[in-house]
C-alpha cells in the first residue's frame, strides 16, 4: 500500500514536473506517422505509446530553421511580436516589446526583410550517387531507408548559422545520398558491414541539432555518403529499479526519454537546452551538458555502459561495474567521438526516482564581476542548486524584451523588479545589474534549506533575492530562443551561440574580452551597427566555469554576412583560446573548430587520436571529417 | 612596429595648434581652478577610492604570493615582511583629489603665464585622447626635459575635462617636504631609483602599477626614459616600469592598453644653465623645496614657448598582433612571480623605444633648434648673413627629413631668427653682424683651466638645443657617414658600416634593438628624400649637386664621434686599466683637460660626461670592458687591445673620400 501511494505520489509529482520543466509542451499532439520498418527488432519495450521522432522530420520539423514547423515568432501587422502554435508557453501570445529592443540592439527595421526561401526546390537538389549493390542488399537485410530528396536535405545538416542561412536562400551543397532508419542494433551491424563491404561513406545521425558543422557532407566525399538516422531506435530496454539505470537505444530523444522514464516515476536529470531533438546517442558522440548536471552530471557521468558499432566489430564492456580501473577508459575514446568511429547504438545511464520538489529562483547582484564571485563562491562551498546560471547586463535586459502581453508569471524582469527597486535596489544602476537564475531539487526541506545557503552567499556580494518567477521564466526562456534567431534571420540579423569553460581567475577577463573583441572585430569589417555581444556563465564546477556567448549583427550593407560572421567568430575563438578558456565545454569540435585540435590536445595527442581511429576504421567508413 | 613608424614618416599633415595660455590671459584664474570638472572616464574602469585601490593591492594574491617567499627566504616572520610592504605602498601611493589639482592649477596658471609666451597644444591631439581614455586605460609617455613639465598634463587634462592622470615620480621630488605632499595629492606616486634587487620592493610596485592599469583608476603617467634628459637628448628608455604597464595586457586582465606617445619641447629650458654644469660634472642640487625656492630668479626670465604635441594613441594590441602569444599563462597561475619569457621582454623593450620614436618624431622644434647646430658647427662665430642662409638651408633639410618645426610664417625670416636670438641671450649674442655663443661672467682672473670649463658650458648649452633635433638627422647621417668611409659604395658595405656605428652609438641615439636594416631603408630614404643620394643596382650613389648634404649630415655626428674617439685613447692609456664606477668621470674629465691644454683636443663637446659614459656602456656593450661588481660598487676592466681595435675601425669610418669639417 505504502509503495502504491509512494508510486501514485511520484507519478503526481512527476506530472507536475513535466508540467514546469518541460512545460513550453503544453499539448502534445499525438504523432500519427508510424514508421515503416519492415521488420521489427525483437526486444522488450517498456509501455509507451507517446510521439516519436517521425522518419519525415519535415512534415512536423522546419526544414530550414530551428524547431516545430508550428511554433514561430513573427511580427503581426501591428509591428508586435507574436509566438505562434500550441506547444510552448509563450505560444498563442504578443510581446509588445521585442519590436523596440529588436530595432534598437540591432539598428533593424521591420520595413527591411529577407525572408526565406518558402519551401524546398527539390529540382535544385542533386541526384543521389548510390552505391546499387549496396542498397540492394541493404533492402534485402530489411532496413528502412529513402532517397527522397527532402530526406536527403535534412539531414545534411546542423544548426550552425552558416548551414541555416545557406538552406533559407534555398543553397544546397553537398548531402547524404541515402537516409537508412536501423531500427536495432543489429540493424546498425548488418548496415556497417555492408558499408565496409562496398566502401560507402556514413554518418550517423541523431537529433540534427549539432553546432560544430558535424553534420556536413565532406564536398570532396566521392564515395556515396549515407545517413544513419537512428530516431527510429528509441526504446526504453529496461528499467532496473535496484540499480537505478535504464537500458536504452541511443536514438531516443531527451524529451521522449525523460516523459518515459518519469512515467515510471524515474529521471536521468540530463536536460541540455537541445532536449526537445537531440538523441542519447548524439549526446555520447558530443559529450553534451546537461543544465542540471550539478546534481545528475554531466553525459560521461551519467553513463555506465556503452555499446558502438565500428568497422572493427562491436565494442563495449563486459560488466556494469560503477568504475573500474582497466586501463584507459574505452567509453572516453566513444564519448565526443563525434560519429567519427562507429555508431553508439545503445546506452545503460543512470535514473533517479522524479525529485520531490522543485523550485525556482533568482537573484540581482548590482554588476556582473560580484555575480561571477558569487558563483565562485558557491562552487567554493560545493552548494551549487541543480542549475545556476548568471546573465549579463544585456542579457537580462533583453529578458524583458520578452515579456509578453497577458501572463501572471510572466511579468517582466523590469517589472517585476521594479517594485523591489523602489524598496531594495536602490542603488543598482539597470544598465550594470545582472541576474542569476537558480533551481533547486530534491526533497522539500532540503531545497528549503539549501536555497537559503545559497540566498546567504549571494547576500555576502550584493545579491538580492528577485523571485521565483523571474527564475522560472529564464529557464522556460531558454527553449524558444533558438526560435529568435529565425525571426531575426527575416530581418537582417544573424547570430550563433558558442560556449567555452575557463578557469574561476578568468572568467571575468574571458568574458570582457571576448565580448569587446566581438564588437571590435564587426565595426573592423564593416558591420554596420554595433552587435549584440553578450554572454552567461551557465555551469559551475570546482576549478572553473562554463561560460556561454550570444552574438548576432545587423548585416545590411555587408556583401557576404557569413563570411563576416565567421571571421568574428573565428577572432572570438582565438581571443577564448589567449584567455585560457577551452576549445569546447560541450559543443564538440565537429569541422568548425578542427584547426584549433592539435594546439588543444597536442601533436602527441592528436596522434593518439588518431591511431585509435586509424585501428577502429581504417578505411575511413565513418568518413563526416570531424575531430581530426 | 615598423609600419607605426613608416606610416608616422608619412604624414606630417598639420594640426590644430592653439594656446593654451591665451584663454587663461583673457579669464580669471581663480574661476578656471574652480570651474566644474566633468570627465569622461574609461567605461570600463571599477570606481575606486585611493584606500580601497592600496587595499586591493595589499590584498593581491601576488603580493601574499611574494610576501611568503619572501618570509621563507630571508626567515623574517611573515607579519614583519607585510609590514613592511604594507610601508613601501604608504611610501610610494598618490592621493590624488581634484581640489588639490585646483590648487595646482591655480598656481601653475600664475606660473606658467609668468614663465611662457604661451604653451602650444595640439588640438587633435586632445580629441583624440579624450576618445581615447573611454575605450581603454592610458597610459601617459611623455619626454620630460624639465621640472616644470611635471604637472604640465595634469594642468591641460584638468582644463579640458579629461580624466586627471596619476604620475609616477622620482623619490626625491618626495623628499620635498611640503612639494612631495602636494604632489602626491596631485596624483603623483613616488618610485624609489635602483630597485632592481630588492624584491619585495619591485613586487609592491608592480602590484600596485599593474592595478592602476587593471582598474582603469585613472590614466597612468610615467616617464619612459625613466629621468630628466640633461641633454635634451632622448634617453634609452627604461623598461621595468613599461613592463609593469603592459603585463595587464599579457594576462588578459584588460582587453587593449593604450599608448598615448606625448613630446614636449620648449623654445628655451628653464634648467638650461644647470644642465651644462651636470655634464661637466659639476654636482646637481639636491631636489629640495629650499633650491626650488632660490630658482625664483628663473621666474623673472622669459621662456617663449612651450609646446606639448599629443602624439597619436597606440594600442598595445595592435602592436602585439602576430608578435606575442598571450595564451602563455594559461597553465600557471597569472599571480605568481614568473620572469617574463624571453618574448614578451623584447616587446616591452621594443613597444619603450617606439614610444621614445614616437615622442621625437613629434617633437616640435623651434628655429634655435637649428640655429643652435649652425653656431655649434661655427665654434668662432658667424657673420649674420651666412648665419640666416645656412639655417634657412637646414630648415629645408629638416623638413624634407620630417621634422615639426614651429617656424612663423606671417614673420619675416630674419625676425624669427632675431627674435630668437633674443630670447637665448644667455646663450648667444649679436655684435658687428657677427653671432657667437656667450661664455659665462665669472669673477676675476680665471685658470686655464676654469677659461676651458666656462667655453665648454656655453657649448654645451648651445648643444643642448642642437641636441632636441637630433633625431630628424641621425639615420640619414649615419648613413652618410658610413658612405664617406665604407670601402665601396655598395648597398653591403655601407650598409655593414651603419650596423657599426649604430651599434657603437646606440646609447647615444635610440635605435629599436634588431631593426638595423629597417633604420638604414629609413636613412637611405631620407638621404633621396633631399636628393643627396641615388640608388642604382651596384649601390649608393651621392649625387654631385649635393655633395654638401652628406658632408653636412656627417658633421652633425662629428662631435659624438671624436668624444669616442677621445675617450677610446684615454681608457687605452695604462691609468685606465682597472676602474671604479665613481671614478670614472672625474678621472677622464682630467684627462681629456690635458689634453684640451696641451691642444691636442679642441672639441669642447669632448667634455660631456654623458657622451663619456655613453662610449664607455658601449665598449662595455661590444666586450671591449668589462664591468662586475666588487663590493658595493661597479669596477671596470678594459681590454686594451679590443678597445683599439673599436677605436681602429672606428677612425677608418671617419677618414674619409669626403672631407668631414666642411660645412653647410
Ligand atoms: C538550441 C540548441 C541548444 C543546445 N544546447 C545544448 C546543451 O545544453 N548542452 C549540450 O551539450 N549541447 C547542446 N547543444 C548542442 C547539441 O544539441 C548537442 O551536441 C547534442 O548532443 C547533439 O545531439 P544530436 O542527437 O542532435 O546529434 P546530431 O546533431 O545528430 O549529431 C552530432 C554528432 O554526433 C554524431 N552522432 C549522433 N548520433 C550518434 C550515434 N548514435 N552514434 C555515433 N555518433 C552519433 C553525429 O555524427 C554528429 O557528428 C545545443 C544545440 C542547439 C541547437
Amino acid at each position: 500500500m505504502a509503495s502504491n501511494t509512494d508510486v501514485s505520489e511520484r507519478q503526481r509529482s512527476a506530472q507536475q514536473r513535466l508540467r514546469i520543466i518541460a512545460g513550453h509542451l503544453q499539448k502534445r499532439e499525438e504523432n500519427e506517422h508510424t514508421a515503416l520498418s519492415a521488420q521489427e527488432c525483437k526486444a522488450e519495450t517498456s509501455k509507451s505509446n507517446a510521439a516519436k521522432v517521425p522518419k519525415r522530420r519535415q512534415e512536423v520539423m522546419k526544414w530550414n530553421g530551428w524547431g516545430y514547423s508550428d511554433s514561430r515568432f513573427f511580427f503581426n501587422k501591428k509591428g508586435q511580436a507574436e509566438f505562434t502554435g500550441k506547444r510552448y508557453r509563450l505560444s498563442g501570445l504578443i510581446l509588445p516589446s521585442l519590436k523596440d529592443w529588436f530595432e534598437g540592439t540591432f539598428g533593424a527595421n521591420l520595413q527591411h526583410k529577407t525572408p526565406a526561401t518558402a519551401s524546398l526546390n527539390v529540382s535544385a537538389v542533386p541526384p543521389p550517387n548510390l552505391n546499387e549493390v549496396f542498397v540492394e542488399e541493404l533492402k534485402a537485410a530489411g532496413v528502412a531507408l529513402s532517397t527522397d530528396p527532402e530526406d536527403r536535405v535534412f539531414r545534411s545538416h546542423g544548426h550552425c548559422l552558416h548551414e541555416i542561412f545557406a538552406l533559407r536562400e534555398g543553397r544546397i551543397g553537398r548531402i547524404p545520398d541515402l537516409v537508412v532508419w536501423p531500427s536495432c542494433h543489429d540493424d546498425v551491424v548488418k548496415i556497417v558491414e555492408l558499408a565496409c563491404k562496398h566502401s560507402v561513406c556514413l554518418i550517423p545521425y541523431g537529433g540534427g541539432t549539432s553546432v560544430s558543422s558535424a553534420l556536413e557532407c565532406p564536398p570532396e566525399e566521392t564515395r556515396s555518403i549515407v545517413s544513419v538516422d537512428t530516431s527510429q531506435m528509441n526504446r526504453i530496454l529496461w528499467i532496473d529499479e535496484k540499480n537505478l539505470t535504464a537500458h536504452v537505444e541511443a536514438g531516443i530523444i531527451g524529451q521522449d526519454l525523460e516523459r518515459q522514464l518519469n512515467e515510471s516515476g524515474y529521471c536521468t536529470g540530463h536536460e541540455p537546452d537541445s532536449m526537445e531533438f537531440s538523441s542519447l546517442g548524439g549526446w555520447v558522440a558530443t559529450r553534451a551538458s546537461g543544465m542540471k548536471k550539478n546534481i545528475y552530471g554531466n553525459i560521461e557521468d551519467l553513463v555506465v555502459h556503452i555499446k558502438m558499432v565500428t568497422p572493427r566489430g562491436v565494442i563495449e564492456k563486459s560488466c556494469q561495474g560503477p568504475r573500474m580501473s582497466t586501463g584507459p577508459d574505452i567509453h572516453h575514446f566513444i564519448m565526443g567521438s563525434e560519429g567519427t568511429l562507429g555508431v553508439v547504438t545503445e546506452v545503460t545511464m543512470k535514473i533517479r526516482p522524479v525529485p520531490e520538489y522543485q523550485k525556482y529562483g533568482s537573484i540581482v547582484f548590482p554588476n556582473f564581476q560580484q555575480g561571477v564571485a558569487c558563483l565562485r563562491e558557491v562552487a567554493k562551498q560545493r552548494c551549487a542548486p541543480a542549475s545556476i546560471r548568471l546573465m549579463d547586463n544585456e542579457q537580462f535586459q533583453f529578458g524583458h524584451a520578452l515579456k509578453p502581453q497577458v501572463s501572471s508569471i510572466f511579468t517582466s524582469f523590469l517589472d517585476g523588479l521594479k517594485k523591489f527597486y523602489i524598496t531594495k535596489f536602490k542603488g543598482f544602476d539597470p544598465h550594470h545589474l545582472c541576474v542569476a537564475t537558480l533551481l533547486f531539487e530534491g526533497d522539500r526541506e532540503k531545497v528549503l534549506q539549501h536555497e537559503k545557503q545559497v540566498y546567504d552567499i549571494a547576500a555576502k556580494f550584493g545579491g538580492l533575492a528577485a523571485g521565483e518567477d523571474n527564475g522560472q521564466r529564464g529557464y522556460m526562456l531558454t527553449f524558444v530562443i533558438a526560435y529568435l534567431r529565425d525571426l531575426g534571420m527575416d530581418y537582417y540579423v544573424i547570430g550563433e551561440s558558442f560556449e567555452t569553460s575557463v578557469p574561476w581567475d578568468r572568467v571575468l577577463d574571458l568574458c570582457r574580452n571576448v565580448k569587446e573583441r566581438i564588437v571590435r572585430e564587426c565595426k573592423e569589417r564593416g558591420v554596420q551597427f554595433p552587435p549584440l555581444s553578450t554572454c552567461r556563465v551557465t555551469q559551475t564546477y570546482d576549478a572553473g566555469a562554463c561560460v556561454y556567448f550570444y552574438f548576432a549583427f545587423n548585416y545590411r550593407g555587408l556583401s557576404d554576412p557569413i563570411h563576416v560572421y565567421e571571421q568574428v567568430e573565428h577572432a572570438a575563438r582565438e581571443e577564448i583560446l589567449a584567455n585560457a578558456g577551452s576549445l569546447s565545454h560541450h559543443h564538440g569540435v565537429g569541422k568548425l573548430r578542427k584547426e584549433w585540435m592539435r594546439e588543444t590536445v597536442s601533436s602527441v595527442g592528436l596522434g593518439m587520436l588518431k591511431s585509435v581511429k586509424d585501428y577502429l576504421d581504417p578505411n575511413n567508413i565513418f568518413g563526416n571529417r570531424n575531430l581530426l | 612596429m615598423e609600419r607605426l613608424l613608416r606610416e608616422h614618416t608619412l604624414k606630417s599633415e598639420p594640426e590644430n595648434v592653439f594656446d593654451i595660455l591665451e584663454e587663461r590671459r583673457r579669464g580669471s584664474d581663480i574661476s578656471h581652478a574652480l570651474r566644474t570638472f566633468s570627465a569622461q572616464p574609461y567605461r570600463g574602469a571599477t570606481p575606486l577610492s585611493v584606500s580601497a585601490l592600496n587595499r586591493m593591492v595589499q590584498e593581491s594574491q601576488y603580493l601574499r604570493y611574494v610576501i611568503s617567499e619572501i618570509a621563507v627566504e630571508s626567515g623574517e616572520p611573515h607579519e614583519c615582511v607585510k609590514e613592511e610592504a604594507v610601508s613601501i605602498l604608504e611610501e610610494m601611493s598618490q592621493n590624488l583629489q581634484l581640489s588639490f589639482i585646483r590648487l595646482m592649477g591655480f598656481a601653475l596658471t600664475k606660473v606658467f603665464k609668468r614663465l611662457f609666451s604661451s604653451i602650444r597644444v595640439n588640438e587633435d591631439g586632445l580629441a583624440r585622447l579624450q576618445q581615447a581614455i573611454q575605450e581603454h586605460p592610458v597610459i601617459l609617455m611623455p619626454n620630460h626635459r624639465s621640472y616644470i613639465d611635471f604637472l604640465v598634463l595634469s594642468y591641460i587634462m584638468f582644463t579640458y575635462d579629461l580624466s586627471i592622470p596619476v604620475i609616477a615620480a622620482g623619490i626625491p621630488l618626495m623628499g620635498m617636504s611640503l612639494i612631495g605632499e602636494i604632489l602626491r595629492r596631485s596624483g603623483a606616486f613616488f618610485i624609489r631609483r635602483a630597485i632592481g634587487s630588492d624584491k619585495l620592493y619591485w613586487a609592491v610596485l608592480s602590484e600596485y602599477v599593474r592595478t592602476i592599469v587593471r582598474t582603469g583608476f585613472a590614466p597612468l603617467e610615467f616617464y619612459v626614459e625613466g629621468l630628466r634628459s640633461r641633454t635634451l637628448k632622448s634617453l634609452k628608455p627604461k623598461l621595468g616600469m613599461m613592463q609593469m604597464v603592459l603585463e595587464p595586457f599579457f594576462k588578459g586582465e584588460v582587453y587593449d592598453i593604450t599608448l598615448v606617445p606625448i613630446s614636449i619641447s620648449y623654445d628655451r629650458v628653464l634648467e638650461e644653465s644647470l644642465l651644462a654644469h651636470e655634464l661637466l660634472g659639476v654636482p646637481k642640487p639636491r631636489e629640495t623645496t629650499r633650491g626650488l625656492l632660490k630658482a625664483r630668479r628663473v621666474l623673472e626670465e622669459n621662456y617663449g614657448c612651450m609646446h606639448v604635441y599629443f602624439g597619436k594613441p597606440v594600442s598595445v594590441r595592435e602592436l602585439a598582433k602576430g608578435r606575442i602569444h598571450r595564451g602563455q599563462y594559461n597553465l600557471i597561475p597569472r599571480d605568481l612571480l614568473l620572469k617574463l619569457s624571453v618574448e614578451l621582454q623584447e616587446f616591452v623593450s621594443d613597444v619603450a623605444h617606439l614610444l621614445v620614436q614616437l615622442q621625437e618624431r613629434d617633437l616640435v622644434l623651434s628655429p634655435w633648434t637649428l640655429m643652435a647646430l649652425i653656431l655649434l658647427q661655427n665654434p668662432d662665430g658667424v657673420e649674420w648673413n651666412t648665419f640666416t642662409h645656412k639655417t634657412l638651408r637646414l630648415r629645408t633639410l629638416a623638413a624634407q627629413l620630417g621634422a615639426r618645426i614651429d617656424w612663423p610664417a606671417q614673420l619675416l625670416d630674419s625676425e624669427v631668427m632675431l627674435s630668437s636670438m633674443a630670447l637665448h641671450h644667455s646663450v648667444a649674442h649679436f655684435e658687428n653682424g657677427h653671432v657667437r655663443l656667450v661664455e659665462e661672467a665669472g669673477p676675476g682672473p680665471v685658470t686655464q683651466e676654469e677659461a676651458v670649463f666656462r667655453r665648454a658650458s656655453a657649448v654645451l648649452m648651445c648643444a643642448s638645443y642642437r641636441n632636441q633635433a637630433l633625431h630628424v638627422f641621425t639615420r640619414p647621417a649615419l648613413v652618410a657617414v658610413a658612405m664617406t668611409s665604407a670601402p665601396s659604395y655598395s648597398k653591403d658595405d655601407v650598409f655593414s658600416r651603419f650596423c657599426f656605428l649604430q651599434d657603437l652609438l646606440a646609447n647615444e641615439f635610440i635605435f629599436m634593438p634588431g631593426h638595423a636594416a629597417q633604420d638604414f631603408e629609413e636613412g637611405c630614404s631620407g638621404l633621396l628624400r633631399c636628393g643627396a643620394l641615388s640608388i642604382c643596382d651596384h649601390g649608393l650613389r651621392v649625387i654631385e649637386e649635393e655633395q654638401d648634404t652628406i658632408v653636412f649630415l656627417s658633421a652633425v655626428l662629428k662631435p659624438f664621434i671624436e668624444t669616442y674617439q677621445i675617450v677610446f685613447r684615454v681608457l687605452c692609456e695604462e691609468t685606465f686599466q682597472t676602474f671604479t664606477e665613481k671614478r670614472f668621470v672625474p678621472d677622464v674629465r682630467a684627462a681629456i683637460m690635458k689634453l684640451f691644454l696641451s691642444g691636442e683636443v679642441r672639441s669642447y663637446e669632448c667634455l660631456s660626461s654623458d657622451t663619456q659614459k655613453n662610449a664607455l656602456s658601449a665598449l662595455v656593450r661590444m666586450g671591449a670592458v668589462s664591468k662586475s661588481r666588487v663590493a658595493e660598487q661597479f669596477e671596470y676592466r678594459v681590454n686594451h687591445s679590443a678597445v683599439r681595435r673599436i677605436w681602429d675601425t672606428l677612425d677608418g669610418s671617419v677618414t674619409s673620400k669626403v672631407p668631414l669639417y666642411s660645412r653647410l
